[in-house]
């Protein structure tokens, strides 16, 4: 598996190669704890919030939600203990870049959460891990008792007033605790719901304190924007975009792996077919899912010769969104009706039960699919499909019904031969189906 | 996940309130008390703690183990059983030595994934879902583990077994059926 930076310098993937990456000494010898010492040595908390507003820094968490400005709703002269929370779930199908992250660098996610922390006013911090990842738990702390032992966690961090703890958490197995107030319910021992918003963490979160949940990607961004000025980290990307952006890659293609790109980093077939090493088996490109199980599908046309653009805005233009990065790439001999059955699957298993809608929803969808996939799919379908997403999306208490009826939505608009096989009335069909297949 | 509890589907151990209460080492009791210590409201490590009664009590929150929880955390048993039915990591049965966990998600199926679990299915003689007669293996299909730039892929306990073949599965099983099976990630 290849992992590095293509186009741009490796900023978040700038130590992964180096022996005993994990370690303190490697990273002290490479630049690590210097953005903290700056922090430390005389910026204020609404300097460091400052920068990173500058730096144009969009959450890699999905939502994409600029990190400066969710910072800053953290209110400063409440009373209540203020936390930093890291969202380590990492559950979306296609996503591993975290894992790798904090595999091999685990003191840069430490080093970006004291420096939230520090601008947030905040004395306690938690790395919330999927249960999966227990050995990135066991190296996370690893890496925090290191980091105490050197007065880098802890009281008095760096001889300053500045203390702070940075504790890790396990999940158990439930994608949902990757929505931020779900994992916030689960943070506090309770079934990993989501909550009501508003109010937003940002003003009643954990504990019902103000909180900032952050993904990795997003806090391993903090150190390199406070070293280079966010002005700087602005400029590796776009206007809006800023900065690098690491994706992690799957399916068909000859090097899968986590690539760290530019925002804004031109064309993604040039990315599949040189980058990523190009098709498995010099098979057709059929379709991509760039962002994760939760984002729109593009099929071959919308990529090849349109030059498509890799940031925020190139992939809403192109049709689907960067969401979290969780590039998935399928070759000719995928059918669009099973990978989206697949990914119904995965909603349905993973819906929390909490709101009718999706609860439901997800389960009609999956015996819908079912029943067409034994060979008993009608006409009328796909139609009903679509009707049974409609009741799904925009109706349901979070993003995740959105997310179940998004890829089904864009799969039967994108691929609509690709179900019409399946949805042949039963004489017809043995027929057809013979010669299709 | 959010398992729905009906007649026909009654709560697991048919939810026995239990008599005993576990009783652990002072190592296991240490490293429950740092777990503690790391949250102001006790429940928080209410998952934490779960993962560790689990390991001690033979892989499952047992009666006497959810008893322990409850009066660890100083909730009510149905709390400890109303979080333990949530979490699919979280066992409420007893399962396998050796649980076979394959990815089924959608990079790992469009590269084998289905060969994979059919394979553990045959040589094992179970289904996903099933424990085998003895005790020693379970096998469970499971949603994408982060492993997808490496798939196909399954976990034992917590160990990743990567870029998978028939060949590579075959000896991973062998070497469990041996009893020579080695955890490398510390539960
Ligand atoms: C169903 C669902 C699952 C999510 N899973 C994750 C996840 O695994 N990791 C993550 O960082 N954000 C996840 N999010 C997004 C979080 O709710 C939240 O927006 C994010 O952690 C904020 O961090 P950011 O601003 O740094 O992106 C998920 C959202 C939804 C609705
Ligand atoms: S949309 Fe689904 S996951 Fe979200 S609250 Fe409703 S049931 Fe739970
Ligand atoms: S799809 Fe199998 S690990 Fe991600």
């Amino acid at each position: 598996m290849f992992i590095g930076a293509i186009g741009c310098e490796p900023l978040q993937l700038k130590r992964v190669g180096l022996e005993n990456s994990r370690t303190l000494d490697v990273y002290r010898q490479h630049g690590g704890y210097e953005a903290l010492k700056k922090v430390l040595d005389g910026m204020s908390p609404e300097d460091v919030i400052g920068e990173v507003k500058k730096s144009a820094l969009r959450g890699r968490g999905g939502a994409g939600f600029p990190t400066g400005m969710k910072w800053s709703f953290v209110p400063k002269d409440s009373p209540k203990p203020k936390y930093v929370v890291c969202n380590a779930d990492e559950s979306e199908p296609g996503t591993f870049k975290d894992r790798f992250l904090m595999e091999r660098d685990p003191h840069m996610l430490i080093e970006g959460m004291l420096i939230a922390a520090y601008a947030l006013g905040s004395r306690t911090t938690y790395i919330y891990t999927r249960g999966e990842y227990r050995y990135l738990i066991n190296i996370l702390d690893a890496a925090i008792q290191e980091a105490r032992e050197a007065g880098l966690v802890g009281d008095r961090i760096m001889g300053t007033e500045f203390s702070c703890e940075v504790f890790t958490h396990t999940g158990a197995g439930a994608y949902i605790c990757g929505e931020e107030t779900a994992l916030l319910n689960s943070l506090e021992g309770l079934r990993g719901h989501p909550r009501m918003k508003p109010p937003f963490p940002a003003i009643a979160g954990l504990y019902g304190c103000p909180t900032v949940v952050n993904n990795v990607e997003t806090l391993t961004a903090v150190p390199d924007i406070i070293k280079m000025g966010g002005e700087a980290y602005q400029k590796l990307g776009t206007q809006k975009s800023g900065g690098t952006k690491v994706w992690s890659v799957s399916g068909h293609v000859n090097r899968p792996g986590v690539y760290e790109l530019p925002m804004g980093y031109e064309d993604m077939e040039k990315f599949i077919m040189e980058d990523c090493g190009g098709m498995l088996g010099g098979k057709q490109l059929k379709a991509v899912i760039p962002g994760g199980s939760s984002v729109y599908i593009m099929p071959a046309t919308d990529i090849v010769g349109k030059k498509v653009k890799m940031d925020y805005e190139g992939l809403v233009v192109a049709g689907s969104m960067v969401g979290s990065g969780g590039f998935i790439v399928m070759d000719e001999t995928v059918d669009v009706f099973e990978s989206t059955k697949n990914l119904t699957e995965f909603y349905k298993h993973e819906s929390c039960g909490w709101c009718t809608p999706c609860r439901e929803g997800t389960d009609w969808l999956v015996k819908v699919f079912k029943r067409i996939a034994k060979g008993e799919g009608r006409p009328e379908d796909a139609q009903l499909l679509l009707d049974l997403c409609d009741n799904i999306e925009g109706k349901s208490f979070c993003p995740l019904g959105d997310a179940a009826a998004w890829p089904i939505q864009s799969a039967i608009k994108k691929f609509p031969e690709d179900f019409r096989r399946h949805l042949m009335p039963m004489a017809t069909r043995t027929a057809e189906a013979v010669a299709a297949d | 996940m959010s398992q729905q509890f009906t007649p026909n589907n009654p709560l697991p151990q048919e939810a026995k309130v239990p008599v005993e209460m576990a009783v652990f080492s002072l190592d296991v009791e240490a490293e429950i008390d740092r777990h503690l210590a790391k949250y102001p409201v006790k429940r928080s490590a209410i998952l934490p703690l779960m993962f560790i009664v689990q390991r001690e009590r033979g892989g499952y929150l047992d009666p006497p183990g959810v008893a322990y929880l409850a009066d660890r955390l100083d909730v009510r048993i149905t709390d400890i059983w109303e979080v333990a039915t949530f979490y699919s990591m979280i066992n409420t049965e007893p399962v396998g030595t050796y649980h076979i966990q394959v990815c089924r998600t959608l990079s790992c199926k469009i590269l084998g994934a289905g060969k994979i679990t059919e394979q553990c299915s045959t040589r094992l003689g179970i289904k996903p879902g099933e424990t085998t007669p003895d005790g020693k293996f379970s096998l469970s299909e499971v949603e994408c583990l982060g492993s997808c730039g490496t798939a196909p892929m399954l976990q034992i306990g917590f160990d990743f077994h990567e870029n998978l073949t028939a060949e590579k599965l075959d000896k991973i099983l062998d070497t469990c059926e041996r009893g020579e099976y080695v955890f490398t990630v510390k539960g």
